[in-house]
């Protein structure tokens, strides 16, 4: 695959991260309630620094759980081999909570289905907000993000690479062309 | 979405013997994963939704049947139980004919637990279903000895090099013959006590020690396995009595000093106290009993979600 453009680099990333902190308190008045939740796996980290920009804004943490979503997939009888589950860690009783949901990218909407689905076995949030790093387009099914790190218009052949210090030793995202 | 290359071979679980050990780091990675499903309001994930495992019981088992069956209806399988007793089997069908019918019916696994030996490789090699060995005679229990290899992990956090006793009737035990496959396929050091009538001739050649007695098998060691002596078994067992059994092998609150400090106490149930476990051993502090039971059901469901991938990737 080649690499057609740099989307984001650290610095920009960074911001978007901030701005998409900064909305989320924005939208909520204030960090009453609120749970952060990435989805595994890259939802995970940029979850966790969304949760330090609010806890340095706002001088209080905030809680922040990992949801993984493998056994709720829809292609799970399809893909073979399975994807390694891991736990999924919730740091508190979810009802009655405001929940961000934590993803890197928004692409058919598959995933954040998914994700609710698991959520809702927890227990019965007050709301459920989407927070993604990159929105692409090409939904699949009737769901939308509340909050965008950055729309990007792509063609369905394209690739949206989303690299994290965390997990990839890097800060990017990058277009990739199949 | 990730994705993840590492899987198991076969469409069947027949024993631990032909795994290795990438294989069994997998389930042991996986069943981490679903241990955290029992612990949630709703003790359910759809991951096998739609799909039909039959419980074959042609043996007496509780919780080995429990525990699967709470394992499949965790992941949201129909399941579908079968037992020898009230069945056509008493009316002289045999082994391979009620599981054709059984096929008939379409289903995507089959946990069997048979008296004989290979009975479900058997089956695996007939139908196209998953089977799944719930135990076969004296050949092997490979998800006990998955449990218990969770177990260790999760307390030592290793099995490399963790020195493991079992003590007890190693002769007829499925489980021990297993859980030497697993240990010694994994890198821990496993010791075997138990009277000389109970151990079979050459078991050294599976690659692990045997000692003379309770004391020897305890020094130094990290885990100690007792088994159950079968007392059903009894007059066939060759022991002089139960209560001489239990002065020369059972586990006692002073014979367990010369292990490790924090040594685990295991037993793969059902116990017989004062037999070849005291009470203050069984009920006591190095005691893992309990979470063996808890840990079978995450083992389960981690090896009913690998095999139902690989099984329809084919």
């Amino acid at each position: 695959m080649n690499v057609k453009k740099r989307l984001l680099d650290r610095a920009r990333m960074q911001r978007a991260i901030r701005r998409m902190a900064i909305e989320v308190v924005e939208r909520n008045r204030g960090i009453d309630d609120l749970i952060i939740v990435g989805i595994r796996s890259r939802g995970v980290p940029i979850g966790e620094r969304m949760a330090r920009e609010i806890e340095q804004m706002e001088g209080v943490p905030v809680p922040f759980g990992i949801l993984d979503i493998t056994l709720y997939r829809d292609d799970l009888t399809t893909i073979a081999p399975q994807p390694v589950v891991k736990p999924t860690k919730l740091p508190e009783p979810i009802d009655d909570k405001v929940v961000v949901l934590v993803d890197d990218v928004l692409y058919t909407g598959r995933t954040v289905r998914s994700a609710l689905d698991a959520l809702i076995d927890f227990g019965r949030p007050k709301r459920v907000m989407l927070a993604v790093l990159i929105d692409r387009g090409h939904r699949e099914l009737p769901i939308h993000a509340d909050v965008i790190g950055k729309t990007v218009p792509t063609d369905a052949d394209e690739v949206i690479k989303v690299k994290l210090e965390e997990t990839d030793g890097e800060d990017e995202v990058l277009i990739m062309e199949k | 979405m990730r994705t993840q290359t590492s899987s198991l071979r076969s469409k069947d679980l027949l024993g631990i013997e032909p795994l290795t050990p990438e294989e069994i780091t997998l389930i042991l990675d996986t069943a981490e994963g679903f241990k955290e499903v029992s612990e949630r309001p709703v003790k359910k994930v759809p991951a096998l939704r739609g799909q039909l495992v039959i419980n074959l019981f042609m043996e007496a088992s509780t919780r080995t049947r429990v525990s699967f069956e709470i394992a499949e209806k965790r992941l949201s399988a129909d399941t579908l139980n079968f037992t020898a007793s009230g069945s056509s089997v008493e009316k002289g069908e045999t082994l391979i004919d009620t599981a054709e019918n059984l096929m008939a019916m379409h289903p995507d696994m089959i946990v069997i637990r048979h008296k004989h030996p290979g009975s479900p490789k058997m089956l695996a090699d007939r139908l196209p279903a998953s089977v799944i060995n719930a135990g076969d005679g004296a050949h092997e229990h490979p998800t006990q000895a998955l449990l218990d290899a969770f177990t260790i992990r999760e307390r030592l956090g290793r099995l490399q090099g963790v020195n493991v006793s079992m003590i007890g009737d190693i002769a007829h035990s499925r489980v021990v013959r297993s859980n030497i496959h697993l240990l010694t396929k994994m890198g821990a050091h496993v010791t075997l006590a138990a009277p000389p009538t109970l151990i079979p001739a050459e078991i050294e050649r599976m690659g692990v020690r045997v000692v003379g007695s309770l004391d020897e098998a305890l020094e130094g060691a990290d885990v100690v396995m007792m088994l159950r002596i079968q007392l059903e078994r009894q007059g066939k067992l060759s022991l002089p009595s139960l209560r001489e059994y239990y002065n020369t092998f059972g586990l006692t609150p002073e014979r367990l000093r010369r292990a490790r400090e924090g040594v685990l106490v295991m037993h793969p149930g059902p116990m017989n106290r004062g037999v070849e476990i005291a009470s203050d051993v069984a009920d006591g502090p190095y005691s893992v009993i309990l979470e063996q039971v808890t840990n079978g059901v995450a083992v389960r469901m981690a090896v009913l979600y690998l095999l139902a991938g690989g099984h329809l990737a084919e």
